[in-house]
């Protein structure tokens, strides 16, 4: 059974092989199926292991299989081994199946687009690595399909390659990302000059035993662990890459960079917990980035006009979520919110997909409107998306998730009043913004006409994900309403539970409060962008609104403070300063060959001259010196 | 008769030695610098007859009779040669045969 | 006497190629062909037939040449020159593929020198008797003279110059080097030798032994190349022709790398730990210089050459760093390099050979007219930023944790080289491959032999990448001699004295984080 999960990784990679060598011979039909499918495979091969994995619990906590040697010398070894426990048993889960979906949508969506094939290969390659970066056993098999992920990114973002802009997107989100991956490497070659090895669990024990908690060399290699996780997950202060990634097609957006990679970070901290457990000024730092980006995010999105770029300042907020859960070491909320949101980020990117695509590529929000007839399905799914998105109370997946982190961002040991307070606003711009998106894009007149109607391949796994954001929640529900915690049971076989301080009688006064600002949120987009339209105008036009547009000026920082010195300092020294030693050396040469051929001027009184004036020196010294 | 001592002769010669060489640095005319370079030949010359008269010998004069051969000879083949120069130049000007200066 | 063959087996396939270019402009490439297939067949012979002995060489071969003067021919393999020559066999097998269209002119004396820079460099890779190491090293330098010198492109004359006054000169030096080392040795010991094993361990005084390394450091620097010597290389590497490129960029500068951990380290123990800090700043310095000055370039091909300098800065960083985590690392990273490398100068060649153009403002858009092509350079970007999967991710791995071991800044500062070389790399794909297109006209995609070609680089660079370990089982015994020499001498091993720096370091956190104290 435990050799099954080598297959995991390795199906997608097979599919990418197929792909990219035999892609121009094969059809459109036979390319779709071979990329799906693959990813279909491997998600019956994690079904069937997640059954045994239940059944085994709870004395088998992980399965575990070394599949080659991979480097061993000196004392640095390291193997390609994989490791299935509950938190990459979730993840695989919503990589694979979210995955899937989103698959059988893109042979639908790609169907015109010429590069087909090779979409297929890049989006299996992609999902190989990722799977890697989940089931990897040791650190340094993790920041292979790390890597992997971000390469995928960056070929995936600049897909449509001829337009020059998709490739400096593309480039942008890759450096941008290796800048948190170098600091993450640095993190790894100090746990390994530590401890000897890389294997992630033997890393956990040996960290726990012998580092003091907010010890310096525990707050280093968190805060580079940090790093690593801020760069993948486009957090403060390396958020700048994910809103320009859009470029790419929507199935890209919404796997990669809604439901997947982006959600590497919170993969990282959450696998090595116990770093940032002996490290709490870090780890209150991750609760406050999070804060901190969910809340500017949040107030960026609600100013932007292209569809798919408030959908990525939204997965921005919405990650700053997940790490403020990580923050107070709610871990399980934090896995949790990543589930879901990974069910209706997906939906709305792909929706947003079908939108763009049936109106011939419109992105802007404001040529849009009254699509609720003309694409009914779209608006039923994209409306049930954005309702889990903004946590509409009881009857979402949203609500739960989100309240969840709500309440332990309070009552957890490290939990205070702020870091509510700042959740509970970025709940209340959350509401406003997606159903701004809705009351705009579907709402109102028509602007531009739909030019088709999607077909079954792009409505179902909309419908599939729809379900999944309402019902996804009853898996969790607080101890007010349900009682339900067969999620949160099956992380802690891996995770620790939260702790709390003990005021479980306020819970319910929290669950109230959250679902009033998130209705009231709805209904102020509903006043602002449905019944006044002219005073969504006026907001479009101020200063505020336009410093929000452009992310709170980020871009703008990073371009004057870093892109534009370092490009004129490469400019100005393109012909190499060092060249002055060959230069210097040549020119010498040929300098004194100036000034010594002035002596060779053919003129024959010059020559005898210089023959007196020499005979002269030398008998001068013979006779006196 | 006169004892005009050794010093005197010597240095005459030299100064004769050092008109001629004068000559040939200053002038420009090839004629007359093979002129100053006979005067220089004359003064080596004479420099021969003074040791030979200081020490009584008559080799002074049979090196100066040597000398008198030499310079005929050599006479006649550089006034051959600037003859040439002459009519490839149509200058006798030495300044202007230069064409072996570098570049 | 298998070594003094695979020599001789290179020299007379020479002189025939050349013989040959008179009747025929095909026969010369297939009797090189023939001689370098001959000799890498006799190499994998006996990289099969290797047993791992501790402190042995693998083979051994000595005959009396000069012997007033100690000088003898004395060839030996061990691990790391195994590996060497398997590179140098594959790479020269290579070399011959690719040029089989472009060279059209002279083509018999073309191989004639390519054969003889191979044979140079396999003569450098095994010779142990520091005189026949001199005769190899200035063989390689006149026949890739006269490589870039004919069959250049426009700048040729200059740059195959350049080329040949920086390394002839520092070779001069290393020559003085040599007959120092050999008159130090003679008046200590009272035996003139030049014998490579009968010179290690020689007794010297600090100075003495800095200067005389400082003679061999100056050709290996050069070679490498390190920054400030740096210069020839990007001429050298755009004006030759690809062969040429590749021999150069794929073998050449790893003789500098090879020098070093063969002639430096052994011979001069003490010296090259008071050179450490020098070595490691200027291996920084290395990447991130070239890395800036790759990113600037708009010709194709001197992109390449300065993103070599940047990787082989990494390897001074490797060498200089003093444990065996590190050499690996130099190891892989010569051998990763070199394909990576030569492969990106390979492309460089066929997208010549289609646009006649080195210029990216010329170029982009190339995607979509040869896909295949694209393809293949992503790899190789790939590659050339680390990415791990692929051979380079490993070596630069090794040498930054070895590094780590020995300076925690040097190596966090070439940690930054990493994110330099995204830079440099995405910026090849855009400008060649992505965006629009400035070329007009149909392209031919890559033809079945410069398919088969790329195919065998891809093969072997992912195998780096994914199954090191053969590599690293064959070259461990070798360094592990080369670090005992340092042990013996009772030089304190630089991984422990870190440790203690290490604790330093954390000791200013502490200190820093007393200082920042906020409380939440």
């Amino acid at each position: 059974m435990t050799t099954l999960i080598a297959l995991i990784p390795a199906i997608p990679f097979f599919g990418f092989l197929i792909l990219a060598l035999f892609g121009q011979k094969l059809t459109r039909k036979v390319a779709g199926l071979v990329g799906a499918g693959s990813i279909g495979i491997v998600a019956i091969i994690t079904f069937c292991l997640a059954i045994s994995f239940f059944k085994s619990l709870p004395d088998v906590k992980s399965y575990s299989v070394v599949v080659w040697e991979w480097i061993n010398t000196g004392n640095l070894k390291a193997d390609i081994s994989f490791r299935l426990d509950a938190l990459s048993l979730v993840f695989c889960f919503v990589i694979t199946f979210v995955g899937l979906l989103i698959h059988v949508y893109s042979i639908g969506f790609m169907a015109k687009d010429e590069g087909f094939t090779r979409f297929f290969a890049y989006m299996n390659l992609f999902v190989g690595s990722m799977l890697i970066l989940v089931l990897a056993d040791n650190i340094l098999l993790m920041y292979l399909g790390w890597e992997g992920v971000g390469l995928c990114s960056y070929l995936l973002i600049g897909f449509w390659y001829k337009v020059p802009a998709n490739g400096y997107a593309a480039r942008k989100a890759f450096i941008i990302t290796r800048i948190g991956d170098t600091a993450m490497i640095i993190g790894i070659f100090i746990l390994f000059l530590n401890f000897e090895t890389f294997n992630l669990n033997e890393l956990m024990e040996l960290a726990s035993n012998k580092w003091i908690a907010g010890s310096s060399i525990s707050v280093v290699t968190a805060t580079l662990l940090l790093g690593g996780a801020l760069g993948k997950s486009a957090q403060l202060p390396l958020q700048t890459w994910l809103p320009d990634a859009m470029a790419g097609p929507s199935p890209v957006s919404a796997l990669i960079h809604a439901a997947t990679m982006v959600t590497a970070g919170v993969y990282l901290i959450a696998r090595t917990h116990v770093l940032f457990s002996l490290a709490p000024i870090i780890q209150s730092a991750v609760a406050i980035i999070g804060a901190l980006t969910l809340l500017i995010a949040g107030f960026s999105a609600l100013a932007q006009h292209d569809l798919k770029r408030i959908l990525a300042y939204s997965t921005i907020s919405q990650i700053g979520y997940m790490f403020l859960a990580l923050g107070v070491g709610a871990w399980s909320a934090a896995i949790f919110h990543f589930m879901i949101h990974a069910f209706f980020k997906a939906l709305l990117f792909l929706g947003a997909g079908i939108v763009i695509l049936g109106l011939n590529e419109e992105h802007d929000i404001f040529k849009m409107g009254g699509l609720r007839k003309k694409m009914p399905v779209v608006f039923i799914t994209f409306l049930i998306g954005s309702a889990s998105l903004s946590a509409l109370p009881l009857v979402t997946a949203g609500f739960y998730s989100k309240d969840q982190i709500l309440w332990f961002a309070f009552s957890a040991q490290s939990g205070n009043i702020l870091l509510w307070l700042a959740g509970i606003v970025g709940a209340f711009l959350t509401a406003l913004y997606s159903f701004r998106m809705i009351f705009i894009v579907f709402f109102g007149e028509v602007k531009t006409q739909p030019a088709f109607r999607p077909g079954k391949l792009m409505t179902v796994p909309l419908i599939i994900l729809a379900v999944l954001s309402v019902v996804g929640g009853y898996v969790e529900l607080p101890g007010s309403i349900g009682n339900i915690h067969l999620f949160s049971n099956l992380v802690d076989n891996t995770l620790p539970s939260v702790l709390v301080k003990n005021n479980e009688n306020q819970e319910f006064l929290f669950q109230s409060l959250s679902a009033i600002i998130a209705l009231t949120g709805i209904y102020l987009a509903h006043l602002i962008y449905f019944k006044r339209p002219a005073l969504g105008e006026s907001i479009n036009h101020s200063r505020l609104n336009k410093f929000f547009e452009r992310g709170w000026g980020f871009d703008i920082l990073y371009n004057t403070l870093f892109v534009k010195p370092i490009v004129w300092l490469s400019v100005i020294n393109k012909n190499d300063i060092f060249d002055w030693i060959s230069i210097s050396i040549s020119g010498l040469a040929l300098l004194t060959n100036r000034f010594l051929s002035i002596t060779q001027n053919g003129k024959l009184r010059w020559y005898l001259m210089s023959f007196t004036i020499g005979i002269a020196l030398i008998l001068t010294y013979i006779i006196f010196g | 008769m006169l004892t005009v001592p050794i010093e005197t002769q010597l240095i005459f010669a030299g100064i004769l030695f050092f008109l001629g060489l004068i000559g040939l640095l200053v002038r420009r005319n090839m004629i007359f610098m093979l002129m100053s370079i006979e005067v220089m030949f004359n003064s080596a010359g004479m420099v021969f007859i003074i040791a030979g008269t200081h020490w009584k010998q008559p080799d002074g004069q049979v090196m100066f009779i040597f000398i008198l051969a030499v310079t005929a000879v050599e006479v006649a083949i550089a006034l051959a040669l600037i003859l040439q120069v002459y009519h490839h130049y149509k200058t006798l000007d030495s300044d202007a045969v230069n064409k072996l200066k570098d570049n | 006497m298998i070594l003094v063959y695979i020599i001789v087996i290179l020299l007379t396939g020479a002189f025939l190629a050349w013989i040959a270019g008179r009747w025929n402009p095909v026969l010369p490439r297939i009797i090189s062909l023939i001689a370098l297939s001959i000799g890498f067949i006799l190499i994998i012979f006996i990289a099969t037939q290797s047993v791992s002995d501790d402190n042995k060489w693998l083979i051994d071969y000595k005959l009396d040449w000069i012997s007033e003067f100690g000088i003898s021919l004395h060839l030996a393999l061990d691990g790391l020159s195994l590996l060497m020559l398997l590179l140098t066999f594959f790479l020269g097998i290579i070399s011959v593929i690719i040029s089989w269209n472009e060279i059209n002119s002279k083509v018999g004396f073309f191989h004639f020198n390519l054969l003889l820079i191979l044979a140079g460099i396999t003569g450098v890779f095994l010779s142990i008797d520091l005189f026949l190491f001199y005769f190899f090293w200035e063989l390689m330098l006149l026949p890739m003279y006269f490589l870039i010198g004919i069959w250049g492109h426009d700048n040729r004359t200059a740059a195959s110059n350049k080329f040949f006054l920086y390394t002839q000169a520092s070779g001069l030096l290393m020559l003085i080097s040599i007959i120092a080392l050999y008159f130090v040795h003679g008046h200590s010991t009272g035996s003139y030798t030049f014998d490579y094993m009968l010179l290690l361990g020689t007794e010297m005084s600090a100075s003495k032994e800095l200067l005389i390394m400082s003679g061999f450091l100056s050709a290996f620097l050069v070679k490498l190349p390190v920054v400030p010597l740096h210069n020839w290389l990007p001429d050298a590497h755009s004006e030759a022709p690809t062969a040429g490129s590749l021999i150069l960029a794929a073998l050449l500068l790893k003789t500098g790398a090879y020098g070093l951990l063969r002639f430096i380290v052994p011979l001069f123990p003490s010296a090259s730990i008071t050179f450490k800090p020098i070595g490691m700043l200027l291996g920084v310095i290395g990447i991130l210089y070239g890395a800036k000055l790759a990113f600037a370039q708009t010709d194709f091909k001197r992109l390449v050459a300065y993103t070599s300098v940047s990787h082989m800065g990494f390897v001074i960083l490797g060498v200089f760093s003093f444990n065996e985590l590190a050499y690996q690392g130099v190891v892989m990273q010569m051998l990763a390099h070199g394909i990576s490398t030569g492969a990106l100068f390979i492309l460089a060649g066929q997208l010549y050979e289609r646009i006649h153009t080195r210029d990216l403002n010329k170029m982009g858009g190339l995607w979509e007219k040869v896909p295949v092509m694209g393809a293949v350079a992503l790899i190789f970007s790939m590659a050339s930023l680390g990415l791990p999967g692929l051979g380079n991710f490993i070596a630069e791995l090794l040498i930054l944790i070895g590094a780590f071991k020995t300076s925690i800044l040097m190596s966090c500062l070439a940690c930054l080289g990493l994110i330099a070389a995204t830079i440099y790399s995405l910026r090849i794909i855009q400008k060649v491959f992505l965006g629009n297109t400035n070329q007009e006209g149909e392209m031919n995609d890559l033809n079945f032999r410069e398919k088969i070609v790329s195919a065998c680089l891809v093969i072997v660079i992912v195998g780096l990448g994914l199954f090191p370990q053969p590599v690293f089982n064959t070259a461990k015994p070798a360094l592990l001699k080369t670090l005992d020499i340092q042990r013996e001498k009772n030089i304190p091993d630089p991984g422990i004295s870190k440790k203690i720096a290490v604790e330093k370091n954390i000791l200013f956190f502490q200190i820093s984080k007393k200082c920042l104290h906020v409380n939440i």
